[in-house]
């Protein structure tokens, strides 16, 4: 018997369907997660006078652009060799050949961040070995850095793009620095290097870098995107805006210690630090999101300075707690979905069970077994935490069976998420990458005491404008 | 029309069989086109007597893209009026060389090639079928006939076996069948009774064996067929009774495909190991079923 379109519209919301749902192995549909080179990009941005350069189809390095300039309301400089059907059989060399001179002289760049798009990967071109044919040939000069990534988007997300993508230009700088002493105690500098991750919240590298100014903590970030992404309106063009010196990066390895503020985006940058560069402690934590997890990383970031935590600072978080207090009773028992790239919903979730909230669908579409098993520890350390389950590489077609059958009040995550919320009546607070339609997101910070803050905000206040909205006249108060 | 294609081992003669064939084809008065599928496009020089004829990839390359490309460049006419294409395709390790399969002929048959009152087309595929753009030939709507180029060697009969289980693939899902095995020899001992057992197991036939000859080489140091070099000579006959078994073939079948330890039993049932050797390389239990 055929349904109609009404029974089919109600038979999606029951519990049957979910099962249905979560048996289904053929097809993703809307899933939380982007292509690894967009990633690699992202990271590149970071770096002063450098250019992103997707060696492989211009229509993929389109979509990695205009994705990254809808988040951010800028312009996204990256090039591509445009590789066409003759390069998809002959392999890509003439078009780095081509693609790395027309780069270099028609933008200038100081380095070349090289990432692939999967074309380039399915035909197993050799990056390495292409680069060095691309100098013999004499379409760049000797000495400019192309630290290159193998990135396709068959394997990974946009986290994995990130992670190797900065590692490369690391690997790559690091090998330049001028090895005429040994690095021992005494010549490293005070500095620590701060590496934010696949962080879509510019504002969270500026509330950092306020942080470990009032706790006179010297910094370098290390893929420092802020001032590239949100750069100032002066009416004139700039090919090229803020990102970290070169320079300072050659010689990161001299600075004090590193400290990584995601786990997952960072892994493979953080073992190399670790192995490579010497004498010199690196570590990654989950983003310091919520009173708990930024008091952790002040915690490991003064015992890394060896520097003690500073009123100052004491009061900044003091101002924080208090909001988290005026606030509590609003999040309190409230039932939440969460999802989005690991790290950041780790955060999230760590922060709604230190205001009571109750998270109870957590998805991510990636994650790894030390993830799983860290989110799960942490949701069990929490009474607010019993009933939440984790659905660890699953998409928000999933997330809307559960939202149906499972009600909550509210859903965190990206811009994605809101066909989900809109079918499950709830709003969505919109946290992560991409957030296309809502603007200057990226301008608030969510980590950090002042991330805190506006998380508390954002999500009291939503449900505060439900209220007033939904009230009748005998419910509509002043006072909330 | 009718579309062929041959695949077999790397090495095994697929080039030379096909286009001796098809020789002998043509002067049955049928019109044919070969369209050689492997990147060293070596599938027409007899035909063309060149050394290598311009291939689709190659011109494209040269010229931009493909669709700088007409069909007069890259589909040349031969012997008898044979016509003759080739994909061509990237050097070994670089590129992929399946893609530039599946863009040769896509262009072949955007641009009419196939609408020129063919009798036949054949493919001749590069040997080992290593990605799904070797598979091209035998995608829907294009050859549903594949013969085998074999021998008795191992490993040929085992590239046999693994090409039966390609087809099968495609046959379960079209039209595609397996029309036989061709066994080009290589004087191995029993090697008739051994790929027609082979054949059978497979479901098949031993549509012809080829018995080797010297002037199958000499005719090739000329850029030529035996058909066109020294008609008169036995092995043009066997290639003209090669080509009037597979034009008046009816016997097409969708493969059985064996196990590992099927193969070998076969072999050893032939006589291809020795007593001693069995007891060396072969599995105790298959030995003991022999014994």
């Amino acid at each position: 018997m055929t349904k109609t379109v009404e029974e089919v519209k109600e038979w999606i919301n029951t519990e049957e369907y979910k099962e249905l749902n979560f048996k289904r192995e053929a097809v993703v549909i809307n899933p939380p997660k982007a292509c690894q080179p967009l990633g690699a990009i992202f990271a590149a941005s970071g770096f002063e006078k450098t250019l992103p350069y997707v060696h492989g189809s211009q229509g993929c390095t389109a979509y990695f652009r205009s994705n990254l300039s809808r988040h951010y309301r800028e312009p996204f400089s990256t090039v591509s060799d445009s590789m066409t059907e003759d390069a998809a059989v002959f392999g890509g060399l003439n078009n780095i050949i081509e693609g790395l001179r027309n780069a270099h002289v028609l933008y200038q760049p100081s380095l070349i961040a090289m990432s692939t798009s999967c074309m380039a990967e399915v035909i197993g071109d050799d990056l390495n070995a292409f680069i060095g044919q691309a100098r013999e040939k004499g379409s760049i000069p000797e000495d400019l850095p192309i630290p290159f990534a193998h990135t396709p988007s068959f394997v990974g997300s946009h986290i994995t793009g990130y992670d190797s993508m900065l590692k490369a230009i690391l690997e790559n700088l690091h090998k330049r620095q001028k090895k005429t002493t040994s690095v021992k105690g005494s010549e490293r500098t005070s500095l620590i290097n701060i590496i934010p991750g696949f962080d879509p919240h510019v504002a969270n590298i500026r509330e950092i870098q306020y942080m470990l100014g009032i706790m006179g903590i010297k910094n370098l970030i290390l893929a420092d995107n802020s001032d590239v992404l949100d750069s100032p309106l002066t009416g004139e063009y700039a090919m090229y805006t803020g990102g970290t010196p070169l320079e300072d990066a050659i010689d990161a390895s001299k600075n004090h210690g590193t400290i990584a503020l995601q786990k997952n985006s960072t892994m493979n940058t953080i073992k190399y630090i670790q192995e490579e560069w010497e004498n010199h402690p690196a570590f990654n934590m989950y983003p310091p999101m919520g009173i708990k997890l930024t008091d952790d990383f002040v915690e490991k970031i003064s015992d890394l300075a060896g520097i003690s935590v500073s009123k100052e600072l004491e009061k900044y978080r003091g101002r924080a707690v208090d909001a988290a207090t005026d606030a509590h009773q609003y999040i309190h028992g409230k039932r939440f979905a969460v999802f989005g790239d690991p790290d950041e919903v780790y955060g999230i979730v760590s922060f709604l069970l230190e205001m009571g909230g109750e998270p109870i669908h957590v998805l991510t579409a990636t994650g790894s077994k030390t993830f799983k098993r860290e989110m799960e520890l942490l949701l069990a350390s929490s009474p607010h935490g019993q009933g939440a389950k984790l659905y660890a590489g699953f998409d928000l077609w999933h997330m809307r069976s559960l939202l149906m059958t499972d009600p909550v009040d509210m859903m965190i995550g990206d811009s994605h998420g809101k066909w989900a919320a809109r079918d499950a009546n709830i709003p969505l607070i919109r946290i992560g990458y991409p957030i296309v339609d809502r603007v200057n997101m990226h301008r608030y910070p969510v980590i950090g005491y002042q991330g805190a803050i506006n998380m508390i905000t954002w999500i009291v206040n939503a449900f505060l404008e439900e209220l007033d909205r939904n009230s009748d006249d005998a419910h509509f108060e002043l006072l909330r | 029309m009718r579309q062929i294609a041959i695949y077999g081992k790397g090495g095994i003669g697929k080039s030379t069989t096909t286009q001796n064939t098809v020789a002998a084809m043509a002067e049955m008065g049928k019109k044919v086109m070969i369209v050689g599928c492997d990147p060293k496009a070596d599938s027409t020089r007899l035909i063309l007597h060149s050394k290598c004829q311009s291939t689709v990839m190659e011109l494209a390359r040269d010229r931009g893209s493909v669709e700088d490309l007409v069909l007069e460049d890259v589909l040349l006419t031969g012997y008898r009026d044979i016509k003759c294409a080739e994909s061509g395709g990237p050097e070994p390790g670089v590129g992929c060389a399946g893609r530039g399969v599946i863009t040769a002929i896509n262009f072949l048959e955007e641009n009419g090639a196939y609408d020129t009152g063919l009798d036949m087309v054949f493919y001749d595929v590069l040997g080992d079928v290593v990605c799904g753009g070797f598979a091209m030939p035998i995608r829907e709507g294009k050859a549903q006939e594949i013969y085998i180029v074999t021998s008795g060697e191992m490993m040929a009969m085992y590239a046999a076996n693994n090409i039966a289980k390609g087809i099968l693939k495609y046959a379960s899902t079209g039209k595609v069948r397996l029309a036989g095995l061709i066994c080009n020899s290589r004087q191995v001992d029993k090697e008739y009774e051994l790929i027609e057992a082979l054949a059978e197991r497979l479901g098949t036939q031993m549509i012809h064996f080829i018995p080797r000859d010297n002037v199958v080489q000499r005719a090739e140091l000329r850029r030529q067929t035996v058909i066109e070099y020294s008609p008169e000579v036995a092995q043009a006959q066997e290639y003209r009774d090669l080509a009037k078994k597979i034009y008046e073939n009816k016997n097409f079948v969708i493969p059985t495909p064996l196990e590992m330890e099927e193969l070998e039993d076969l072999l050893v049932k032939y006589g291809f190991l020795s007593a001693e050797e069995v007891a060396e390389t072969v599995p105790e239990e298959v030995a003991e079923t022999v014994a």
